[in-house]
C-alpha cells in the first residue's frame, strides 16, 4: 500500500516516501549564520515565529505536568495515552465526514484524539481492575490495540475516504514546521492553561504525590486532585500531538521531570527545572526544524531534551553520577579511616606495625591500591604519620578519633540491646555501620536514653572528662 | 466477485493474499510465544522498549555496512535490542530512576535518533521508512503469477515463489520453539523465581539477556512485515490472554500459540473480507490483527471460565448464597435454644443485613432444611442437625480463638462468624464456649 506519497518534500516528518526521491531532494541546505540569528532572534517571519513560540510553551507545560505524571508513577501509562489518541484522530475526520463538514480541522480531530485517549487510560484501569494482569500488560495491550485501530482506521481512510485524506499521519511524527498559526495558537493557548493550571493546583498536586492517604484523611478530593493531574497530562499530550507526533509525546514529558530530579530535591525547584529543560528543547527543537526542513521536530526536541538529561545524570550536582560517587568514596575512605583509627584504640598504642596494618586489610577488604589512597588521606588530615617500612603512627589526634568511634560504637552496641531486643550476638555488624555516622546530637540523646537504663559507657563524654578506657 | 483462482467462500486470491497471510501469521506465532515470558517477568514494556529502539539499530547498521543484507540488519537490531536493556538497567540503577520512567526515556531517545537518522540513510536510496517500520509491508509479498489451482500450489516449483521475508520469519518461528523447547525447564524457573534459578546453578540474568536478543531477533524478522505494532500486540496479548485462560505454564503457552494463530488469520481475513463487503479497499491488516488480539483479551476478561468477570461474579454470588443460607440456618438454631420455634420473614431479614434471603430461604427449602409456613421460617429435622454443626462449629471456633488465639472473649464473635463458613473444622473438646453458652 503506497500510504505516503502525499506530503511534499518539506513535509520534514520523517515519513518521507523515499524510494523515488532523489538526492538533492532530501539532502538538507545548511542555514547561514545569519539565517540561525535570525530565526533564533524570532526575526525569520510570522508563521515560523508563531512555530517556535508554540513549541516553546508546549515544552515548558509538559516539562512542568510531566513532574507529577513520573512523581504518580504515571510515564508509560502517558505513552499508552498518546497512541491510544490514533483512532480517535482517524473516527473524528470520518465522523466529520460523514456528518458533512470539514473534517480536517485541527479542533475536531483534536476533541477525537482526547475521548479515545482517555477510553485508554480507563481500560487500562479496567484491566488492572478486573482481571489479574500487571500493570505492564495492561498498558502494553491498550497501547498496541488502540494504535493497530488507529492504524486501520489510517489505512481505511487513505484507500477509501474522499479527497482531503492526506495528513492525519503527520499525527504520529509529528510536524511542526508546517503548522498554520490557528493550530498553533489553540497548541499554544492549551499549554499555557496547562502550566496556569498546574501553578494554582501546585500545593494540592504535591500533596497528592507525596503522601495521598494523608491528604485524604485531611479532607482533600484526593480522586478529584488525581483527575485533574490526569485530565493536564492528556491535554498536553494532545496539544502535542500535531507538533512533536504521538510516538514521541511522551518523552516530551517524562524526559524534562526526569533530569530535572537530578538536580534538586524540592519540588517547586523540579517543576521549574523541569520547565526551563522542557521549554529550552522545544525552542531548540523548533529552531532546527525551521532551518532544516527535513528534520522533524519531535525528533531534535526528544534528542535536545536526551542530552540534558545525559549531562543530568552524569554531572549534576545533587543526584547526578559523578556527584554520588564522589559522596559514596569520601564515605568509604572516612569509615575505612575510623576503622584503622578505632584498631589503633583498641591496641592502645599508636604505633601499628606493618603485619597489623595488612590484618586489618584482609579483614576489611581494602584492595593494595585503596589502602595506600587511605593512607595518605589519614596523612594528610594530619591523623597518622608515616613510620618505617609500611608501619604507621596514628597522631594524637587519630588516637581521639579512634576513641570517640570506639564510644560511638559502644554507645549504638548498648542501645540497641537494651531498646531495640536485638541479642548482643548480632549487633555488631550493623553497629559497624553505623558508628561512623552518629551526630553529636544523637550520641548525647544514645547517652541520656541509657543513663536512664542505669548504662553509662565510659569515655570521652562532650565535657571531655575521663580517659578512654 | 469470484476469480477462477479463488480458494472458499471468501474471498482469498492465492497470489495476493497467501504470503501475507502466512507472514502475518508466522509473526503472531513467534512473538506470541516469546510473549509469555515477557508477560510472566512484567516485562511487557521491554517488548514495546526493544521494538522501538531497533529502528536506530537498523539505521546504523545500514550506515556502517552500507548494505541490507538480512544478517546485517539482524545483528544491527539484536545489537540495539540488547544495548537497550543494558541502558534501562544503567538509568535504573546510576540515576536511581522509577524503572517505567526509565524505560521512557531511554526508548524515547532511541527512537528519535532512528528517526533522525533515517533522513541519512534515506540520501542512499533505501526503502527504509520510518512508516513501513511502523505498520509494515505486508501488501508486498504478492505473487505474481501464482498457480491456478492446489495441485498447480502443491509443488516443489512453488516454493522458489517464497519470499524471502517469509523465510526468514519461518527460520525465527522455529529458531524461537527451539528455544523454548530446548530451555524450557530453565526459562521457568527464571521466569518464576530468578533468585532459586541463580541457585540451581544457571545464571538468570544471563537467561534474561538471552530472551531479549530473542524477543530481538524476532522483532527485527517481524516488523519488515508486520511493522513494530503488531509486535508488541503479538508479544503481549496472547500471552497476556492465555494467562487469563490457565495457571499452568505449558498450557498458557499452548493457548498463547492457539490465540496468536487466531489473530493471524482472523486479522488477516479481516482486514480484506470485511472491507470487501461493503465494497471497499482492503484496510492495514497488521493493524487489524493487534485489534484481533484486542477483541480476544476482552473476551478472554470477560467470559474466561477461569479468571473471568463473569466467572467471578457467579462464584462470589454462590458463595453469598452458601454464607446466607448458613446463616440463616444458624439463626433459626439459636431462635430455637432460646426457646422460640420459626422466625418471620421480616425478623430473618432484620438478623441477616445485606445477604441475600430470599435466595438462601430458596435454596434451603429446595433441599429440605427449613419450611416456609406463610412467611414463617423453621428448621426441618435435617435442617436441624445442619444448624447444629455449625453452631458447633462457630462456638468451637470461639473457644479455640480465645484459648489458643489469645483473643478477648469480647473479640471473637465476628471472625468466627467467618471462620464457621470454612469446611477446616475446628478442634474439639470442650463442652461450653467462652460466653458459657453450650457447645452441641
Amino acid at each position: 500500500m503506497q500510504r505516503v506519497g502525499t506530503q511534499d518534500a518539506h513535509s520534514g516528518g520523517g515519513q518521507g516516501g523515499l524510494g523515488g526521491a532523489s538526492l538533492a531532494d532530501v539532502t538538507d541546505d545548511l542555514p547561514s549564520i545569519g539565517q540561525v540569528v535570525e530565526t533564533m532572534a524570532f526575526r525569520a517571519g510570522f508563521n515560523t515565529n508563531m512555530v517556535i513560540a508554540g513549541t516553546t510553551l508546549l515544552g515548558l507545560a509538559a516539562g512542568v505536568i510531566g513532574v507529577f505524571a513520573l512523581l504518580r508513577k504515571r510515564s508509560l501509562m502517558t505513552d499508552a495515552l498518546s497512541h491510544a489518541t490514533l483512532p480517535g484522530i482517524a473516527l473524528a475526520f470520518l465522523a466529520a465526514g460523514w456528518l458533512g463538514f470539514e473534517g480536517r480541522t485541527l479542533p475536531v480531530l483534536l476533541l477525537g484524539a482526547t475521548v479515545t485517549g482517555v477510553i485508554g487510560v480507563l481500560c487500562i484501569q479496567a484491566i488492572l481492575r478486573f482481571s489479574r494482569l500487571h500493570e505492564d500488560a495492561a498498558i502494553g495491550i491498550v497501547l498496541s490495540v488502540f494504535f493497530g485501530a488507529g492504524i486501520v482506521g489510517l489505512s481505511y481512510i487513505q484507500a477509501n475516504a474522499a479527497a482531503g485524506s492526506a495528513g492525519l499521519n503527520k499525527f504520529i511524527y509529528g510536524q511542526a514546521a508546517t503548522m498554520q498559526p490557528p493550530d498553533v495558537m489553540l497548541m499554544g493557548a492549551i499549554a499555557l492553561a496547562g502550566i496556569v493550571a498546574t501553578l494554582l493546583f501546585l500545593k494540592e498536586f504535591a500533596l497528592v504525590c507525596f503522601n495521598d492517604a494523608f491528604a485524604k484523611v485531611d479532607g482533600w478530593p484526593v480522586g478529584i486532585i488525581d483527575l485533574v493531574m490526569m485530565g493536564l497530562v492528556v491535554i498536553v499530550t494532545v496539544a502535542g500531538l500535531q507538533a512533536v507526533g504521538l510516538i514521541l509525546v511522551v518523552a516530551m514529558l517524562i524526559i524534562p521531570a526526569v533530569a530535572a530530579r537530578f538536580w534538586t530535591e524540592r519540588l517547586w525547584l523540579l517543576v521549574v527545572i523541569a520547565g526551563v529543560i522542557g521549554g529550552s528543547s522545544g525552542y531548540l527543537g523548533s529552531v532546527v526544524s525551521a532551518l532544516l526542513p527535513r528534520k522533524p521536530a519531535g525528533a531534535v526536541i526528544v534528542l535536545s531534551s536526551g542530552a540534558i538529561f545525559i549531562i543530568s545524570l552524569v554531572a549534576a550536582p545533587a543526584r547526578g553520577v559523578i556527584a554520588s560517587t564522589v559522596r559514596r568514596l569520601r564515605l568509604r575512605f572516612r569509615i575505612a579511616g575510623d576503622h584503622l583509627l578505632e584498631r589503633a584504640h583498641e591496641l592502645a598504642s599508636p604505633a601499628l606495625d606493618r603485619s597489623e596494618v595488612d590484618r586489618l586489610s584482609d579483614v576489611r577488604g581494602w584492595s593494595r591500591p585503596f589502602r595506600s589512597l587511605l593512607l595518605a588521606s589519614l596523612r594528610k588530615r594530619r591523623l597518622i604519620e608515616r613510620g618505617v617500612r609500611g608501619a604507621v603512627t596514628v597522631s594524637q589526634a587519630g588516637l581521639d578519633r579512634g576513641a570517640r568511634v570506639a564510644r560511638n560504637h559502644a554507645l549504638w552496641e548498648q542501645y540497641l540491646v537494651a531498646y531495640a531486643d536485638i541479642a548482643p550476638s548480632h549487633v555488631d555488624w550493623s553497629v559497624d555501620q553505623v558508628e561512623h555516622v552518629l551526630s553529636d546530637q544523637l550520641v548525647r540523646d544514645l547517652e541520656r536514653q541509657l543513663a536512664a537504663r542505669g548504662i553509662t559507657i565510659p569515655g570521652e563524654r562532650p565535657e571531655r572528662q575521663a580517659a578512654p578506657a | 466477485m469470484t476469480t477462477p483462482r479463488s480458494l472458499a467462500f471468501i474471498q482469498f486470491d492465492i497470489g495476493l493474499d497467501l504470503f501475507p497471510l502466512i507472514a502475518g501469521t508466522l509473526a503472531a506465532v513467534g512473538c506470541g510465544l516469546l510473549g509469555n515470558f515477557l508477560v510472566l517477568r512484567r516485562l511487557s514494556l521491554m517488548g514495546d522498549a526493544i521494538s522501538h529502539s531497533v529502528l536506530p539499530g537498523l539505521v546504523i547498521a545500514f550506515l556502517i555496512a552500507s548494505t541490507r543484507s538480512p544478517l546485517v540488519m539482524f545483528l544491527g537490531a539484536a545489537i540495539a535490542g540488547v544495548a537497550t536493556v543494558v541502558l534501562v538497567e544503567l538509568v535504573k540503577k546510576l540515576g536511581r530512576v522509577e524503572p517505567g520512567a526509565a524505560m521512557g526515556v531511554v526508548f524515547s531517545i532511541l527512537f528519535a535518533l532512528g528517526v533522525l537518522l533515517i533522513e541519512r540513510a534515506a540520501v542512499r536510496h533505501v526503502d527504509l521508512d520510518a512508516d513501513c517500520v511502523l505498520h509494515g509491508q505486508l501488501e508486498t509479498l504478492a505473487w505474481y503469477g501464482a498457480p491456478d489451482t492446489l495441485a498447480g500450489l502443491l509443488q516443489w516449483s512453488s516454493f522458489d515463489a517464497v519470499p524471502r521475508q517469509v523465510i526468514t520469519l519461518a527460520i525465527m518461528v522455529v529458531l524461537a520453539f527451539a528455544f523454548v523447547g530446548a530451555l524450557f525447564k530453565e526459562l521457568r524457573i527464571a521466569a518464576f523465581d530468578p533468585a532459586l534459578a541463580t541457585t540451581q546453578g544457571f545464571n538468570a540474568t544471563s537467561m534474561h539477556y538471552l530472551l531479549m536478543i530473542f524477543v530481538a531477533a524476532a522483532t527485527v524478522a517481524s516488523f519488515e512485515v508486520v511493522g513494530s505494532i503488531l509486535v508488541i500486540a503479538m508479544l503481549v496479548c496472547p500471552a497476556a490472554t492465555a494467562r487469563l485462560m490457565t495457571d499452568r505454564l505449558p498450557s498458557q503457552i499452548a493457548w498463547s500459540v492457539v490465540i496468536s494463530l487466531a489473530c493471524g488469520v482472523g486479522g488477516y481475513l479481516g482486514a480484506t473480507a470485511i472491507p470487501a463487503v461493503f465494497e471497499k479497499d482492503a484496510v492495514n491488516a497488521a493493524g487489524s490483527m493487534a485489534m484481533v488480539a484486542g477483541g480476544l483479551l476482552a473476551l478472554a476478561m470477560i467470559a474466561s471460565p477461569k479468571h473471568g468477570v463473569i466467572t467471578r461474579m457467579l462464584r462470589r454470588r454462590r458463595l453469598a448464597i452458601r454464607v446466607a443460607t448458613d446463616d440463616l440456618l444458624a439463626a433459626l438454631y439459636r431462635a430455637e435454644e432460646a426457646g422460640r420455634t420459626g422466625l418471620p420473614r421480616d425478623r430473618l431479614g432484620a438478623l441477616l443485613i445485606g445477604q441475600p434471603l430470599p435466595l438462601a430461604i430458596t435454596r434451603a427449602t429446595r433441599s429440605a432444611l427449613v419450611t416456609d409456613d406463610r412467611g414463617v421460617i423453621r428448621l426441618t429435622r435435617s435442617g436441624s442437625v445442619a444448624a447444629r454443626d455449625l453452631v458447633r462449629r462457630h462456638r468451637l471456633w470461639e473457644h479455640y480463638l480465645v484459648d489458643e488465639g489469645g483473643f478477648a472473649p469480647d473479640h471473637v464473635h465476628a471472625p468466627a462468624e467467618t471462620l464457621e463458613h470454612l469446611p477446616t473444622q475446628p478442634p474439639g473438646g470442650p463442652s461450653r464456649d467462652p460466653h458459657g453458652r453450650p457447645i452441641p
